[in-house]
């Protein structure tokens, strides 16, 4: 099922993997020629991509989108360089062991403050979304980044079909917690199973993203699959991946890395140039895929999403709020 | 207890392995780095192999006076000066990274990041320690300084124990790794415990 849809949304508009895999070198080259010789499925993915969403709310980063198309890392490096504690600590981890994984079948508890809770089988949810490619830069509390072609769908519409009540005022999301499975639960490095969380209005927001695919294809298991959330204006421990558990709250959902170092990790966790890790500064980030003598890149406050996130946080003191 | 007597051929023959094999990971970065093949974040590896390395040699040099102890054998501690050199070299490597490839250049970001980072000035202490220490390792400068010499070089446990806080402090989770060289550290600061006490009575 989840390939059938990923296939259909790939023949109708998003770019061939190979495509993508030479867009970087091709642009960087001559992308005048590049633009001549790709194929008129590249053309209206990169320059016209009005195509790719039918609604009106998402058009204001239109030329974001286009922009970011250009600067898309490898994936290669989307693929192996990766923080998924659930398989080790470091980034060659995932690659190597996420392998263990199984996402077939797949089901998603959906729990709490909401008007059809129940277990559910992946396969059904996806009947009832239609999948989108949205380009994202991801920004690490580590400060690095990348751009990633995620596939997915509205976080905002799945919970519109979940019907909330009037408590619902929080978002949880739990990981798969299954040391068979996932090796690195055997060890302490994090509180498992891990947990991330929204607020109402955050999950609401139209750049919030639950993700199955990326470059055109199924998550790879390392990436988080089969279904990851995707908040582009957060650091990303907050777009947390494999998710089985979907729970709404009245109260703040206590998250996992909040818990490992609260003083470090706030439950927002917003980019922010302004804000430096108590250990480190976020000024800078450092591009992932980048030539060893490209300067690191300014970092955004929201990641370069304050135009669509902003108005979340007005008035709230980031810097308390982190 | 045989003595080893070496003829100045194979002197040479042995520092010039010892030197190579401690050249090797900067070969290996340098050849990765020219083939663009130093991986997904290329800044970042390069900060950890020159770090991990500063650190590995100064560790590996503190233990060549304890060896030559233990078995009674002139030969490690011949590689002392050398070890510790090259713990320099790679140190000096870690500062240049920062410097050029991180901050490149600039006083700017320098001036607004280093407060929000302390570690990074932790790490500098260390590095900027270890210049007397690099300067003097001549028979010129030992026999300029002669007691003083030893004094000062006693220095290189404040910095190792200031590079290991520099390491803990930028770790984000898994400490394993510094973990392993504060260890290694502590044997070798036990090991010395009762000279520091000789010389303080």
């Amino acid at each position: 099922m989840l390939i059938k849809k990923l296939q259909r949304f790939t023949e109708n508009e998003v770019t061939p993997k190979e495509l993508y895999d030479n867009s970087r070198a091709l642009i960087s080259a001559s992308r005048r020629q590049f633009l001549a010789q790709s194929s008129t499925v590249m053309l209206a993915a990169g320059l016209a991509p009005a195509t790719l969403w039918a609604s009106d709310e998402l058009s204001s980063f239109h030329s974001n989108q286009s922009v970011l198309r250009s600067e898309l890392t490898p994936y290669k490096y989307v693929t192996t360089y990766n923080n998924f504690y659930e398989f080790g600590t470091a980034k060659s981890d995932p690659a190597v062991k996420a392998q263990t994984l199984k996402t077939k079948p797949w089901h998603v508890s959906i729990e709490g403050e909401v008007g059809k809770p129940g277990v559910y089988d992946l396969e059904d949810i996806l009947k009832r979304q239609s999948l989108e490619e949205r380009i994202y830069r991801l920004r690490c509390v580590e400060a690095w980044s990348m751009v990633v072609p995620w596939v997915g769908f509205s976080l905002a519409a799945f919970i519109k079909q979940l019907e909330p009540t009037s408590k619902a005022k929080f978002v949880e999301f739990t990981t798969l917690h299954d040391p068979e499975q996932m090796p690195g639960q055997r060890g302490g490095s994090l509180k498992w199973p891990y947990v991330e969380g929204l607020r109402m209005d955050e999950a609401m927001n139209p750049l919030s993203l639950m993700a199955t695919g990326l470059y055109g294809e199924q998550l790879p298991n390392q990436n988080g699959a089969p279904l990851r959330l995707v908040v582009p204006w957060k650091y990303g421990f907050k777009s947390i991946k494999s998710i089985v558990k979907i729970r709404f709250t009245e109260t703040m959902p206590v998250t996992s890395w909040n818990q490992a170092a609260s003083r470090e990790y706030g439950f927002y966790a917003n980019v922010n140039p302004q804000v430096s890790h108590p250990r480190w500064s976020q000024r800078r980030e450092r591009v992932i895929g980048a030539s060893l003598f490209n300067p690191k890149r300014n970092t955004e406050i929201f990641n370069g999403y304050a135009d669509e996130v902003a108005h979340l946080y007005k008035g709230m003191n980031l810097k308390e709020f982190f | 207890m045989t003595v080893f007597r070496f003829s100045k051929r194979q002197w040479f023959v042995l520092k010039l392995l010892v030197f190579m094999l401690c050249l090797w990971p900067f070969l290996s970065i340098s050849w990765d780095a020219f083939n663009d093949a130093l991986g997904a974040d290329p800044i970042q590896r390069l900060h950890f192999v020159t770090g991990d390395w500063a650190l590995r040699f100064l560790l590996i040099s503190l233990t060549m006076s304890p060896l030559s102890q233990v078995f009674k054998l002139p030969l490690p501690i011949r590689f002392r000066r050398m070890l510790g050199l090259f713990s320099f070299f790679y140190a000096s490597l870690h500062a240049l990274v920062w410097l050029v490839l991180d901050q490149s250049l600039s006083l700017d970001n320098m001036l607004n990041e280093l407060p929000e980072s302390p570690y990074i000035i932790l790490g500098f202490i260390a590095y900027l320690m270890l210049w007397p220490l690099a300067l003097t390792s001549n028979i010129i400068a030992m026999r300029a300084l002669g007691s003083k010499w030893h004094s000062l070089h006693r220095s290189v446990y404040v910095i190792a124990v200031v590079g290991l806080v520099h390491f803990f402090w930028l770790t984000k989770l898994d400490i394993s790794e510094p973990l392993i060289y504060a260890a290694v550290l502590v044997l070798l600061l036990m090991f010395r415990w009762p000279l520091f006490k000789k010389k303080l009575v």
